[in-house]
């Protein structure tokens, strides 16, 4: 599944990122899942708020790391739809 | 022994909350050996357990059984779970949990359900449970999961009697609003081991019913997660059984005894402790039991010089001992291993016997 510019994807109850203090990383908790998630991935997840699209997530991005707009967007589509896949993250 | 520093902190904690359950199926990972109410950690303790986990770097903590909803304290220990930053998970029959428990736990922050299925028929499910109507009260529970916007996973436990309708138990569960789903080959230790001869499908069955859900896999991509335990006698290379031992997670008993895993109390000599004189970290990296097939220095041949000694980590030892004798033989579901033959002889003449009787699950009966 490839989500579209005007998703609003969000974590759904039972998905949380959390810092874990004792391994020194952030982590993205699932049902009988442990992800380890990158400072780019937990940028992306802590936008997924069902509020913005997909494509404001791109922008605040691109802004963010003053990166080009279709990098950032090939790897947060990227991101999400593996994340979506996982039903780790709604759409 | 492996040094302290070279051991990951434990991500996962089974927490058998009691061994009470209503249910009686003839596969349950409890031992045959159950224990007594009068035995069970009280609150306080369960709740210090709880937070020692959490600081020594547990994730999930799994809220099992038996059946879990039997303790009048579980939405107060699932909410001090939450308190302290663990990951909830309810492992559920779903009998015993009635309207007001249920909302208690959606209110105490409960992160996840996971509900088991018997079968997909509810004669036979009901059968399967030894518990007439439980199939029926169910699919209530799936219900109020999914409505209260909660995930749910359906664990689907196969053996020969449900085995044909594999498939229509993830479809099924699909149906129900599960968001992931567990096809769980019985796995012979304790009570499944009991009821080996009537639990165990053919080959041909068990090869059917494993393309069929693995079919399954992609065409329901993105709409259910499925994770599929194969069935361990007609593989060639064994399970590596719990990630290795001591490696992810452990278990606590009703009364506190501390586990690598369901089974290990029967590998015997091996010194087990307990959360009434010790704390989560000094178990997990000091216990004797958990220490005792960490790394690969406990290991034989063939599986010490072995390729995929950190793959699979020789197996299963509670299934080495109970099939060979010595925990630190290779496990024999191993092709590697001098006994494997037999193994597919055992499941083919267990297939066979077209035993129909289970030794149901039950407090008071002895093996």
């Amino acid at each position: 599944m490839t989500p579209g510019p005007d998703c609003k994807p969000r974590l759904p109850r039972g998905v949380r990122l959390k810092h874990d203090a004792v391994r020194g990383e952030w982590l993205l908790l699932a049902p009988e899942r442990v992800i380890k998630a990158n400072p780019v991935a937990v940028a992306v997840i802590e936008k997924c708020d069902g509020v913005r699209s997909l494509s404001e997530i791109v922008d605040d991005l691109a802004q963010a790391y003053q990166a080009p707009r279709e990098t950032i967007e090939r790897d947060v589509t990227k991101l999400v739809a593996d994340l979506a896949t996982k039903r780790m993250v709604d759409l | 022994m492996i040094a302290r520093e070279a051991i990951p902190a434990p991500a996962g904690m089974l927490a058998e909350l009691t061994h009470r359950c209503p249910l009686g199926c003839p596969y349950c990972s409890n031992p045959l050996e159950l224990e007594k109410p009068a035995s069970e950690l009280d609150k306080a303790t369960w709740k210090r357990v709880f937070s020692e986990a959490a600081e020594a770097g547990v994730l999930h903590v799994h809220l099992s059984g038996g059946e879990p909803c039997v303790r009048a304290d579980i939405a107060e220990l699932t909410a001090h779970c939450a308190d302290v930053g663990l990951y909830t998970n309810l492992i559920t029959s779903g009998v015993g949990l009635n309207r007001k428990l249920f909302d208690a736990l959606v209110e105490a922050r409960l992160d996840h359900i996971q509900l088991s299925l018997q079968d997909a028929e509810a004669a036979s499910a009901d059968r399967i449970a030894g518990y007439d109507g439980a199939f029926a009260r169910k699919q209530e529970i799936a219900h109020w999961t999914v409505e209260a916007g909660l995930p749910l996973t359906i664990n689907a436990v196969m053996h020969r009697a449900n085995i044909a309708r594999a498939a229509r138990m993830v479809e099924l569960a699909i149906e129900l609003g599960a968001r992931r789903v567990e096809v769980a080959h019985t796995q012979y230790y304790g009570w499944g081991l009991v009821n080996r001869a009537a639990l165990m499908p053919s080959r041909e069955e068990t090869e059917i019913a494993v393309a069929a859900v693995e079919a399954l896999r992609k065409k329901h991509d993105g709409v259910i997660v499925i994770d599929h335990v194969v069935p361990d006698y007609h593989a060639r290379y064994p399970k590596a059984c719990m990630s290795g031992w001591a490696r992810r997670t452990f278990n606590v008993t009703p009364s506190g005894k501390v586990l690598p895993c369901h089974a290990a109390e029967t590998i015997p000599g091996l010194e087990f402790w307990n959360v009434r004189e010790k704390s989560v970290a000094e178990i997990w990296y000091g216990s004797p039991a958990f220490n005792a097939y960490r790394g690969v220095e406990w290991m034989k041949e063939p599986c010490r010089s072995c390729d995929r000694r950190e793959i699979d980590f020789g197996g299963c030892r509670c299934q080495a001992l109970a099939l060979t004798g010595d925990a630190c033989n290779t496990d024999p579901i191993c092709e590697k291993s001098p006994l494997h033959a037999e193994i597919g002889s055992i499941a083919a003449i267990d297939a066979a016997t077209g035993a129909q009787d289970y030794r149901y699950r039950r407090m008071n009966a002895r093996a």
